[in-house]
């Protein structure tokens, strides 16, 4: 699928090849999942950690599902409200998973599930510290991203809008500032996609990345969904990298004028 | 003793380390983490931490997530 022409994108310490993060949560089965990661090229999956039943042992089963589609995992700190819930959910997954990479979350409100900027900072300091590959859910507020960097992410993952609410990019003036600002932070939409347009328009304008997890897990036909949005993400990056055509006021003909039939000099 | 399992609390006979308790309540062979009273505890540190009266445990695994 992927574009031979698209050079691999360096992120966390790794190159890959497709721009989409998938997210594994909501979807019909697990085997509905795998064949979702499967056709939408991402490389990256979100995973979460819950507590176990000795008995049922659903984590593990859910762990094997993920292992044998050989994808990067970015666990999450999903629920966290505090630093100290977010650093202790960041150490046991980085444990089971075997990986630095942590999508940070320190949710601030119930309803928006906003961020909460001053823990997230507070938290992201001290994750920096303790040697993890912090990806922070934020919002597109430009001094929470300016603390991020200053605690030492250099990769930033602002909302496009609640997550699950599959509104697309809510704030695309202060989305194109945060991209303008930071030539050289990772930018990744987290949050809020719901159709593949929105994702092209998030790569149209220079992010380095898309996740998505409901607009495909609750789509009619996840698997479809997934191929489109793996298309959708390539797209807007090709289309990023081509650079788009400045907007006239007026129409320009685009068929060429000269030796128009039955042209008169009027 | 009493201890906290994931919220619900458990009667236990005596003291014992948490690899003790951790292959007593069945969890051997089962990819997971622990916290002890809200702290990360390494799976190097399971057989000397050991589990005292009042102690929460957080035993958790990977699920699916966004």
């Amino acid at each position: 699928m992927t574009d031979p022409t698209l050079p691999m994108w360096p992120i966390g310490g790794r190159q890959l090849r497709s721009r989409l993060l998938l997210g594994t949560a909501r979807y019909p089965s697990l085997a509905v999942l795998q064949q979702a990661i499967a056709a939408s090229g991402a490389e990256v999956v979100t995973v979460s950690l819950r507590r176990e039943s000795a008995t049922e042992r659903a984590g593990t089963h859910f762990w094997s599902a993920i292992k044998e589609m050989g994808v990067q995992v970015l666990p999450n700190t999903a629920g966290c409200k505090t630093v100290k819930e977010a650093v202790t959910t960041a150490e046991m997954g980085r444990e089971i998973f075997e990986t630095p990479w942590l999508k940070l979350e320190v949710i601030g409100d119930d309803y928006t599930l906003q961020p909460h900027p001053f823990l997230l900072v507070e938290a992201a300091e001290e994750l920096c510290r303790r040697g993890f590959q912090v990806f922070p859910y934020t919002t597109e507020d430009m001094v929470v991203a300016e603390r991020l960097v200053q605690a030492g992410c250099s990769i930033l993952m602002p909302w496009g809008a609640p997550i699950g609410s599959g509104q697309g990019l809510n704030n695309p003036y202060a989305l194109r500032t945060l991209r303008a600002r930071y030539p050289d932070v990772s930018l990744i939409v987290d949050a809020g996609i719901g159709k593949p347009s929105h994702a092209i328009a998030a790569m149209e304008m220079g992010y380095d990345g898309v996740l998505v997890n409901t607009a495909v897990a609750r789509a009619a036909d996840p698997v479809r969904m997934a191929r489109a949005f793996g298309l959708a993400v390539e797209s807007g990056r090709l289309a990023y990298l081509a650079g788009a055509m400045p907007v006239q006021e007026m129409a320009e003909p685009s068929t060429p004028v000269t030796g128009t039939p039955f042209w008169h000099q009027s | 003793m009493i201890i906290e399992i994931n919220g619900e609390k458990k009667e236990w006979e005596k003291t014992r380390s948490l690899a003790e308790m951790i292959h007593d309540l069945g969890y051997e062979g089962a990819r997971i983490a622990v916290a002890r009273n809200d702290e990360f505890v390494p799976r190097s540190d399971y057989a000397t931490v050991q589990i005292r009266d009042g102690d929460r445990l957080e035993i958790v695994s990977p699920m699916q997530g966004g």
